[in-house]
């Protein structure tokens, strides 16, 4: 069981401990088998990587197993890439099938940009043993020492006599081999490399683009009925009384069904479901339904009442998080010359393509469930739960999935999938959302708001900066703790800013709020990275310093800076964190300024997830509208195991970033979202995307992730550029061009 | 009531509702998934299929609209990925989740059979309908320029149903 290489460790975000009620287990960053008793265990006994990670038949195809789920990030063909490279076999011939749902074997939590850093070892390592294996079983059969035979391409060979064994020939001896001890097995030199480090095209790119790929929706089981249910509009609110008739009229329903909210664990809203032939029947009944409902105390919540309350939080000191010096002081005797910003971020919804849904069949002693999620033992849990049974009789189904973003951590939408089959008598269920639910119902990235101040002194240095946060905290809701450190979800390298300053305070208050929010592509980051890098922009400007220039000044010499929030993640690099600023400066003439007419340079650069990322934006206005001319991104993420895979997800973040920054937002009104379909919640389209470069530090650091890391530089690059464009200063998403006029 | 249309190339029958729309009678009457729901409101276009080669939004296209006409959903391009279009999407490593790429495929094939070889901005006007979250839009240009210069650019509807 390797270290947790994240700096999000099992000590965070855990929220429930193992008991024998099958409490949840709801740390997101948590791997599965973080109870103490299983660790102890994978400690002694490496699992036999031909029963776990690789299977070859006697004809000599090789299946790799992957126990992570693919949302587009590329984990199908990075991760089986890992394992190929040490099984040494030839990559054209490898075919990957994803892991069944068995917390004692795998790591299945898909999130934090942690699967590339989490497998990178153990899949190593497996591979490495599997190869181990086969040689011995070879050496064994030549009656020769094993450190005389070569494995490649699939088969083993010996010396001279070029005495070969493909490793189907092999592979029964060598699979009841001794294990062997996974820290002691040789590893490839990385000198030796074919694979990985190697542009290569995704392993199921073919059956994304002949419409065979099978999404969550697309699961089919005999005898399946589709489902929708009515949930209260506002959060919290509850079903006070229904008549299903004229649903229940419509051509194709059979069952109209109540199910109840579930709090911890799944968090769903219960409400009413309509369970029909077809997706469509069951979308019409449920519009035939007739519901009173109870709408509960979050009816008075709005977004400007919220602001509000941000507001009356920031006028009074919060806790506080940070402090070393006294920032107070030394922005009192900068008086005038302190610099002073808020900043606000809304509420956003991940809006995945595919919209929530998942597949339940509850049977007498057992269960099965197709889930598109990244949480697959947390959907078997939940399903379990519901379905009175051990975890493992419930067999999960890990789909593809239309987008994830954090959204599909969650394991609401299987539990309402299994309610409706347990209340069916145990009928086969397609629960769908439809894009109204999916948008109204969402766990949002929470609503923020930020005071900054900060001063200089009379070298162009930071004398003082000031963060105080109030937000609609994560840890708020999915922490046991939450209510006494409801901070410890919301800053990121916010609270451990590698800009030197002497005098450094950051506090926090938690803004009370029925919204349900959690995990939003970068988290606590893509708040975190707008207004970090938005202040410095500000205060560069106030010292009439190029933002490039200040920025390296004030990342000083090149040192570790700890996160004291997260002691066992990885610390920030300084040196890194310049270099990969350099190099998006290089590579967009930064120096140069070739902006075109009306256009002006932003830059920005952030550390999230133990990866750098920097990125240089050109923009302004043209005809009234915020038109961006191209983005130039540099990541360093360690060792890339493959960069065609790392470009798309730089390109990835930067359009979902894009469309966070400049298209609508999620609002509140009367407790409820007042968006509800792509036309009020509107995406960035083909004819807006920017042209987008990348460029990937070459790095022999150990790997880390990318799903991430580039979203939160993508915001503050573009609102620095358009303050260099027109001299005007946005601190609000999502940006508008009126803000610049 | 039967409802009578041809489906890539062969002739269908459902007798279904004649409201229920193209997008539903395909995926859940025809165990036909790879048209995809994203909206229900011809905002995302995940649904787009071709009816008589023009590419529709079948989300909010009634069964009925379609008898006696002639549909072709993404299974129909080809038997083994190998449309020119489809082609282009896996040189270029277009998909990432996947879920908008049947979508974004059919309207490129409609506006290559329209204009062979589109311009940015035709490629602008006629892909704005499709929503990538993802974010595959650069890729996605780069492929349908591709797939426009590559010797089979634009096959006739009549070819891709056969």
């Amino acid at each position: 069981m390797t270290a947790h290489s994240s700096r999000f460790n099992r000590r965070s975000f855990l929220a429930a401990s193992a008991s024998a009620g099958a409490a949840l287990v709801v740390g997101f960053y948590l791997p599965s088998r973080a109870f103490a008793d299983d660790a102890a265990k994978q400690e002694e006994q490496p699992d036999n990587p031909f029963d776990a990670w690789v299977r070859i038949t006697k004809d000599d195809r090789v299946t790799l197993i992957l126990a992570k789920s693919e949302m587009g990030q590329g984990v199908m063909t990075a991760l089986p890439m890992i394992l190929a490279e040490e099984l040494c076999v030839d990559w054209k011939h490898v075919t990957v099938e994803q892991a069944p749902t068995n917390p004692n074997v795998y790591e299945h939590g898909t999130g934090g940009s942690s699967s590339v850093p989490e497998s990178w070892l153990p899949l190593r390592q497996a591979g490495a043993a599997a190869r181990q294996m086969l040689l011995s079983a070879a050496a064994k059969r030549w009656n020769v020492n094993s450190n005389t035979c070569k494995a490649a391409n699939g088969a083993v060979i010996h010396g001279a006599r070029k005495k070969i064994f493909t490793y189907g020939e092999l592979v029964e001896e060598a699979s009841a081999l001794p294990i062997p001890d996974f820290k002691k097995v040789p590893l490839k030199n990385s000198n030796d490399f074919t694979i990985i480090g190697h542009d290569t095209p995704r392993f199921e790119a073919r059956r994304k683009v002949n419409g065979k790929a099978r999404f969550g929706l697309d699961a089919r089981t005999p005898g399946m009925l589709f489902a929708v249910v009515a949930r209260c509009p506002v959060f919290g609110g509850k079903p006070a009384g229904f008549d299903p008739a004229k649903a229940q009229a419509v051509p194709g329903v059979r069952h109209v069904l109540s199910i109840d909210s579930i709090g911890e664990g799944a968090f769903t809203a219960g409400g009413i479901a309509v369970v029909a032939d077809n997706s469509w029947a069951a979308i019409e009944g449920r519009k035939a339904l007739q519901i009173k409902w109870d709408e509960g105390s979050a009816a008075a919540e709005s977004s400007e009442s919220l602001r509000q309350q941000c507001l009356d939080h920031a006028s009074k000191p919060g806790k506080i998080v940070r402090n070393e010096g006294d920032a107070d002081a030394s922005l009192a005797a900068a008086g005038a010359h302190a610099i002073h910003a808020d900043y606000q971020l809304p509420f956003a919804a991940h809006a995945c393509m595919e919209p929530m849904n998942c597949t339940v069949h509850i049977k007498p002693d057992s269960a099965e469930a197709w889930v598109p999620t990244q949480a697959p033992q947390w959907a078997r849990e939940a399903v379990a739960k519901i379905a009175g049974l051990k975890p493992e009789a419930v067999t999960v189904h890990t789909t593809l999935m239309g987008g994830g973003f954090g959204r599909r951590y969650q394991a609401d939408f299987a539990a309402e999938a299994a309610q409706i089959s347990k209340a069916t008598g145990g009928k086969p269920i397609q629960l769908l959302w439809t894009r109204e639910d999916d948008l109204q119902h969402c766990f949002y990235r929470p609503f923020s708001f930020h005071r900054l101040s900060g001063a200089l002194d009379a070298n162009g240095h930071l004398a003082a900066w000031k963060h105080f946060q109030t937000s609609t905290s994560i840890a708020a809701i999915w922490e046991k703790n939450g209510a006494e450190k409801p901070e410890q979800s919301e800053f990121g390298m916010a609270a451990f800013l590698p800009y030197l300053s002497p005098n450094y305070r950051v506090e926090y208050t938690l803004a009370k709020s029925a919204v349900p929010r959690a995990w939003w592509r970068s988290v606590e980051n893509s708040s975190g990275g707008f207004v970090v890098e938005s202040f410095v922009d500000e205060l560069a400007a106030a010292a009439k310093s190029d933002p490039l220039e200040f920025r390296l000044r004030l990342l000083g010499e090149d040192r570790s800076v700890k996160d004291a929030m997260s002691p066992t993640g990885d610390p920030v690099s300084t040196a890194r964190l310049k270099n990969v600023l350099k190099l998006a400066a290089e590579k967009s003439a930064w120096k140069e300024k070739p902006a075109a007419k009306g256009m002006g340079l932003g830059l920005a650069c952030y550390f999230s997830f133990n990866s750098y990322a920097a990125m240089v934006v050109e923009a302004g206005l043209r005809n009234g509208e915020i038109h961006i001319a191209r983005i130039v991104a540099a990541v360093d993420i360690g060792r890339a195991i493959n960069p065609l895979g790392v470009r798309a997800q730089v390109e990835s973040a930067i359009i979902y970033g894009l469309t966070a920054a400049l298209k609508d937002t999620i609002t509140i009104q009367q407790g409820r979202v007042e968006q509800s379909n792509f036309h009020d919640y509107q995406m960035l389209r083909l004819p807006e995307a920017p042209p987008i470069e990348v460029h990937i530090v070459e790095s022999s650091e150990k790997p880390t992730g990318i799903g991430e890391p580039a979203l939160p530089v993508l915001a503050p690059a573009l609102a620095n550029a358009l303050f260099a464009a027109t001299g005007k200063r946005a601190r609000t998403l999502p940006l508008r061009a009126a803000d610049f006029m | 009531m039967a409802i009578t249309f041809k489906l890539n190339g062969k002739s269908q029958s459902v007798d279904v509702s004649p409201e229920m729309p193209l997008l539903w009678v395909l995926r859940d009457t025809l165990n036909l998934t790879g048209t995809k729901f994203g909206c229900g409101m011809a905002l995302c276009g995940a649904c787009t299929v071709h009816i008589n080669g023009t590419a529709i939004r079948s989300c909010v296209t009634p069964i009925s609209s379609v008898a006696g006409k002639s549909v072709t959903t993404i299974e129909g391009l080809s038997a083994d990925a190998s449309h020119p279009v489809q082609q282009a999407w896996i040189a270029e490593d277009v998909p990432q989740c996947g879920y908008c790429q049947s979508g974004q495929i059919m309207s490129a094939v409609a506006l290559l059979a329209k204009t062979p070889k589109p311009t940015d901005a035709d490629i602008d006007e006629h892909m704005s309908g499709n929503i990538c979250r993802c974010g595959t839009y650069q890729r996605i240009r780069k492929a349908i320029h591709r797939a426009a210069d590559s010797h089979a650019a634009a096959p006739k509807e009549k070819a891709a149903t056969r």
